[in-house]
C-alpha cells in the first residue's frame, strides 16, 4: 500500500509538466475553436523548433551546473555566416581566391561556427576559470559584435529555395524544422540517458567535487557540453535563417532567456544535476501552446509576456513545493 | 548584563521526551534533559549518538517531531534560532557562523543592530557595547576588526560574545575545543567558569572527557539517539562513561596482531605541500612513509595537522603546490590528478562524504558504478543490466542496507553511504585505499561494520591508510601508526609501542606539549 502511494506521488511530480501542458491544451481548445486543428498543431511545433533546438543545448549546460547566455548571439552569427558564405562566398586575398560554398558547405560552416564559439565558452569556463554566467555573457557580446562585422548591419537575403527548404519545406507532411529538432531530441535523450557521457554530465552537475575525486575528467566534460550547446545554437541559427530566407543581424536577440525559461519550466534544476531533455521538450511545448493560444485569443503580445513570466514562476514554485 | 541569572542549581531548561526522525533513521528517541543554572552539563556520546541533534532542537535550529521544551517552567516553542536566542537560549556551533568580512561588532549585533534616530546603524553605540562585552571576555581586539583577522580561538570567543550579548540563560557549546590551541582552551575554561558563576546554564558537547575535570558538573550520556544515563559527574568513573558511550566493553577492540604483511605498495619520500597563500609557508613538510600490501597504516593527528592534505596530495589534488617523490610498487609515479592516482591503483574516500564523496541526487547504483562506468560501455551505450548486476553484487558484499539500488543515496544513513563509497572504489581494483575519517558521523553499530570491512579488505591484500582523530579507532584498526603535527611527521609506532599517551604526546605541538 505504501509503495503504491509513493509511486503515485512520484508519478505526479514527474509528470507535472505533462499535466500542465494537458490542462493548457484543454483550456485553449475550449476557449478558441481555431486551436485544436492539425494545421495549428504543426504550426506550434514549427514555432517551437528553434527554441527547442537551443533548449536541448541549454539543458546539457544547465545539467552540468552551468548556464549559457550566448546562445542567441551564437545563433545570430551562425545564421549570418552560413547565409553570407552561400550568397557571397569568402575572399582570401593572400591566395587571391574567392571560395564559393554549396548549400551543404554553408550549413556545415554555420554549425562549425556555433561549435567553435561553444568551445571557446568551454575554454573560458574550464581553463580560465571564469564563472559560466560571466564567460557566456562575454560571448554574447562578442557574438553580436562579430555578426555586425560580418553583415555590416544589413540583412543577407535571397538565399535560394534549396536553403529555404530547410525552413519552410516539408517531408512526408512534416515540416523540416520539426524533423531536425525531433531527430536532435531523440539523439540527446539517448546521449543523456544511455551513455557514459550522459551519466558523467549528471554527476558533474550534481557534485563536481565528488566527480573530480572519482576520477572523471570534469574539464573535458564541461568543454564538450559548451561545445554542444554552441553547435546546437548553430543549427538553430540555420533553421531561423532558412525560415526567413534571410539572415537578420539581430536574429536570436533575447532567445537565451526563452531557452532558459523552457528548461526551467521543464523541471530542470538551475543548480545542475537534475532534469531531462524530455522535460525541456515539454517546457518548450508549454511556452509554444501558451504563445499560440493567446495569439488565437487575440490577447495582446504584451500580455503574453506577462503570462509567460507567471508560468515560469509557477513552474519553479511547484517544483520547490514538492 | 546577566540580569536573569538565577541561584545555582535551579532548573532553567527542560526538554521532555523529545524524538526526531530523519529519513530512515530515528535520530532521537524519547530523550529528556535538564539544564540547571550555574552548572555545566556535559553531553557525551559517540558521533551520531544524537547529541548535536538534541542541542539543535533546543536552540531552535531543527524542529522536533515529538516532545516539549520548558524554559523556566513555562512551555516554549522555538521555530528558529532567533526566537531561541531572544528567549535566552544560544548555541555556539562547531562550525562558526561568523561573517569573515564583517567586523567583530557587526557580527555580534547582526540582525539586531542599534539604530540611531535617522534610522541608520548606530556604529558608535554598537562598538561601545562590543568593547564592554569583549573586555568582560578578556579578548583584546578592537570591535572594528574584521573577523578574518582573528585566530580561530578568538573567533570562538566572538561567538560566545554573540551568544551572551542577548542575556543568555542557556548556552550550548558544540565541541568548542576541537579547533583551538591549549592556551585558548585555558582562556575558554576561565570564561566558562565566569559564566557559570553568573548563573548561566551550559550544555557542553565534547569527546574529551579530560576537559570535564576542570569545568563539568553533570553528565548526560547518549547512544544511538537514546538517553543512557544522566548523573552528576562525580558519581561516574571514566570507564563507566566510556562503556556507556560505546555500549560494550572497550577492551577487545584492538585488532588482533597481524602475522605478516606483504611487499611495499606505496612509498612517499620528502613530500611537501606549499601553503596556497602564505609564501614560504608549508602545509606539509618532508613527509616520508610507506605502506605494504595487507597492512593498515593509521594516520593520527589533531585538527590542522595536515592529515587530509597528505591524503589529497597523494591523490594528485594539489599537484601544482606539491613536491617530493611517490613510488608505487617501487616505481616512481608522477600523479597530477585523481584520474592518474586511480590509474596507479589509489582510491580516496574523503572525510566529507556528502560534499566530496557522493553525488547525493544520484541513486545507489549510479554512485557505485561511477568510477568504473567504462566497463559497461558497449558500442557507445551503457549496458544497464550488466551495471545493475555488478552493483547488486557489490552492495551485497559490502552489506549496504538500502531498499533498492535505485534508492537516492541521500536517503541512506551515513554508515551505508560510506559502504557505497567503499564499494565504488573496490570496483576500480585499487591497491591502496586512502580513508579519511571513515566513520565520522556514523553510529556505533555501523562503525563496527566499517571496521570489519576494512579488516576484510586489508586481509585480501589491500594496503589501507586510515586517517582518524579518534585514538580508539586508530588502535582498533592500525598495524602501524604514524602521527602528524603541524604538517610534519612527528612519530611512528608499531603495535607493540603504541598507546594513547604516546600518540597524543606526538600529536601535540612541542611548545605546549602535555602537562
Amino acid at each position: 500500500m505504501k509503495d503504491y502511494q509513493v509511486s503515485t506521488k512520484e508519478l505526479l511530480t514527474k509528470s507535472q509538466s505533462l499535466i500542465a501542458l494537458a490542462l493548457m491544451v484543454i483550456a485553449m481548445s475550449i476557449l478558441s475553436d481555431k486551436f485544436l486543428s492539425l494545421d495549428n498543431g504543426w504550426n506550434i511545433l514549427r514555432q517551437i523548433s528553434v527554441n527547442l533546438c537551443l533548449s536541448i543545448g541549454m539543458t546539457l549546460v544547465i545539467l552540468s551546473g552551468g548556464i549559457d547566455l550566448s546562445v542567441g548571439a551564437v545563433l545570430g552569427l551562425s545564421g549570418s555566416v552560413a547565409a553570407g558564405l552561400l550568397k557571397h562566398g569568402i575572399a582570401l586575398p593572400m591566395f587571391d581566391v574567392l571560395l564559393q560554398f554549396t548549400v551543404s558547405g554553408a550549413l556545415l560552416s554555420g554549425v562549425c561556427v556555433g561549435l567553435l564559439l561553444g568551445l571557446f565558452n568551454g575554454f573560458a569556463v574550464t581553463s580560465l576559470r571564469i564563472p559560466p554566467f560571466v564567460a557566456t555573457l562575454g560571448m554574447l557580446s562578442i557574438g553580436r559584435g562579430l555578426t555586425m562585422l560580418w553583415t555590416g548591419g544589413f540583412p543577407i537575403t535571397g538565399l535560394g529555395s534549396s536553403f529555404g527548404y530547410l525552413g519552410t519545406g516539408t517531408w512526408l507532411g512534416v515540416p523540416m524544422p520539426v524533423w531536425v529538432t525531433s531527430i536532435l531530441v531523440v539523439i540527446f535523450v539517448i546521449v543523456t540517458q544511455r551513455t557514459r557521457f550522459g551519466r558523467y554530465l549528471y554527476a558533474v552537475g550534481g557534485n563536481e567535487r565528488a566527480a573530480l575525486l572519482t576520477g572523471l575528467r570534469v574539464s573535458r566534460i564541461k568543454l564538450w557540453v559548451y561545445a554542444l550547446g554552441g553547435g546546437l545554437a548553430g543549427i538553430a541559427g540555420l533553421l531561423v535563417t532558412a525560415r526567413l530566407d534571410s539572415a537578420q543581424p539581430n536574429a536570436g536577440l533575447g532567445y537565451e532567456l526563452d531557452s532558459i525559461a523552457a528548461v526551467v519550466i521543464g523541471g530542470t534544476s538551475l543548480a545542475g544535476g537534475r532534469g531531462t531533455v524530455l522535460g525541456t521538450v515539454l517546457g518548450c511545448l508549454i511556452i509554444g501552446v501558451l504563445n499560440n493560444g493567446l495569439f488565437l485569443l487575440d490577447v495582446s503580445p504584451f500580455w503574453q509576456q506577462i503570462v509567460k513570466g507567471f508560468v515560469i514562476l509557477a513552474a519553479v514554485a511547484v517544483d520547490k513545493a514538492k | 548584563m546577566f540580569s536573569s541569572a538565577k541561584p545555582s542549581g535551579e532548573v532553567v531548561l527542560e526538554a521532555k521526551n523529545v524524538s526526531k526522525f530523519f529519513p530512515g533513521v530515528k535520530a532521537l528517541d524519547q530523550v529528556s534533559i535538564t539544564l540547571r543554572s550555574g552548572r555545566l552539563t556535559a553531553l557525551l556520546g559517540e558521533n551520531g549518538a544524537g547529541k548535536s541533534t538534541l542541542m539543535n532542537i533546543i536552540a531552535g535550529v531543527l524542529p522536533m517531531d515529538e516532545g516539549e521544551l520548558q524554559l523556566a517552567g513555562a512551555r516554549v516553542h522555538f521555530s528558529n534560532p532567533r526566537e531561541a536566542r531572544e528567549a535566552g537560549v544560544s548555541m555556539i556551533f562547531q562550525e562558526f557562523n561568523l561573517f569573515a568580512d564583517l567586523s567583530v561588532a557587526e557580527n555580534i549585533f547582526l540582525g539586531r543592530e542599534p539604530i540611531d534616530r535617522w534610522g541608520f546603524v548606530d556604529f558608535a553605540t554598537m562598538n561601545r557595547h562590543t568593547s564592554a562585552l569583549l573586555s568582560e571576555l578578556d579578548l583584546a581586539v578592537e570591535p572594528t576588526t574584521t573577523v578574518d583577522h582573528l585566530r580561530v580561538g578568538q573567533q570562538q570567543i566572538v561567538e560566545i560574545a554573540k551568544a551572551i550579548s542577548s542575556n543568555a540563560r542557556v548556552l550550548i557549546m558544540d565541541e568548542p575545543t576541537s579547533a583551538i590551541t591549549e592556551h585558548e582552551i585555558g582562556v575558554l575554561f576561565g570564561l566558562v567558569k565566569k559564566l557559570k558563576a553568573q548563573g548561566v546554564a551550559i550544555a557542553y558537547i565534547t569527546h574529551k572527557l579530560e576537559e570535564l575535570i576542570h569545568i563539568g558538573d553533570d553528565a548526560v550520556v547518549m547512544r544511538d539517539g537514546k538517553m543512557i544515563q544522566a548523573a552528576p559527574l562525580q558519581d561516574l568513573s571514566r570507564d563507566e562513561i566510556v562503556e556507556m558511550m560505546v555500549g560494550r566493553s572497550v577492551k577487545g577492540r584492538r585488532r588482533p596482531n597481524r602475522v605478516s604483511v606483504g611487499s611495499e605498495v606505496l612509498r612517499a619520500e620528502g613530500v611537501s605541500l606549499r601553503h596556497p597563500e602564505r609564501h614560504g609557508d608549508f602545509l606539509l613538510k618532508d613527509i616520508n612513509f610507506h605502506v605494504c600490501r595487507g597492512e593498515v597504516l593509521g594516520l593520527f593527528g589533531l585538527m590542522g595537522a595536515g592529515r587530509t592534505e597528505l591524503l589529497e596530495t597523494m591523490f594528485g589534488l594539489h599537484a601544482a603546490r606539491a613536491s617530493g617523490m611517490v613510488f608505487v610498487r617501487g616505481e616512481h609515479a608522477k600523479i597530477h590528478s585523481p584520474l592518474e592516482a586511480i590509474r596507479h591503483g589509489l582510491a580516496l574516500a574523503p572525510e566529507d562524504r556528502k560534499r566530496e564523496g557522493l553525488v547525493l541526487g544520484m541513486s545507489v547504483c549510479e554512485n557505485t558504478s561511477l568510477a568504473c562506468l567504462s566497463r559497461f560501455e558497449r558500442a557507445g551505450f551503457l549496458n544497464e543490466s550488466a551495471e545493475r548486476e555488478m552493483v547488486a553484487a557489490s552492495v551485497a558484499r559490502f552489506r549496504v542496507k538500502t531498499p533498492s539500488i535505485q534508492q537516492t543515496i541521500r536517503n541512506l544513513s551515513g554508515g551505508n553511504q560510506q559502504k557505497v563509497i567503499l564499494a565504488k572504489w573496490l570496483e576500480t581494483n585499487p591497491e591502496v585505499l586512502l580513508l579519511d575519517e571513515p566513520t565520522r558521523g556514523i553510529d556505533a553499530n555501523a562503525k563496527d561494520e566499517i571496521y570489519a570491512l576494512i579488516h576484510e579488505l586489508s586481509q585480501s591484500g589491500l594496503a589501507v591508510i586510515v586517517v582518524s582523530s579518534e585514538i580508539p579507532e586508530i588502535l582498533a584498526l592500525a598495524d602501524r601508526v604514524m602521527v602528524m603535527c603541524e604538517g610534519r611527521k612527528t612519530a611512528e609506532f608499531n603495535r607493540e609501542t603504541v598507546n594513547e599517551q604516546v600518540m597524543m604526546a606526538a600529536a601535540l605541538p612541542l611548545s605546549r606539549g602535555p602537562k
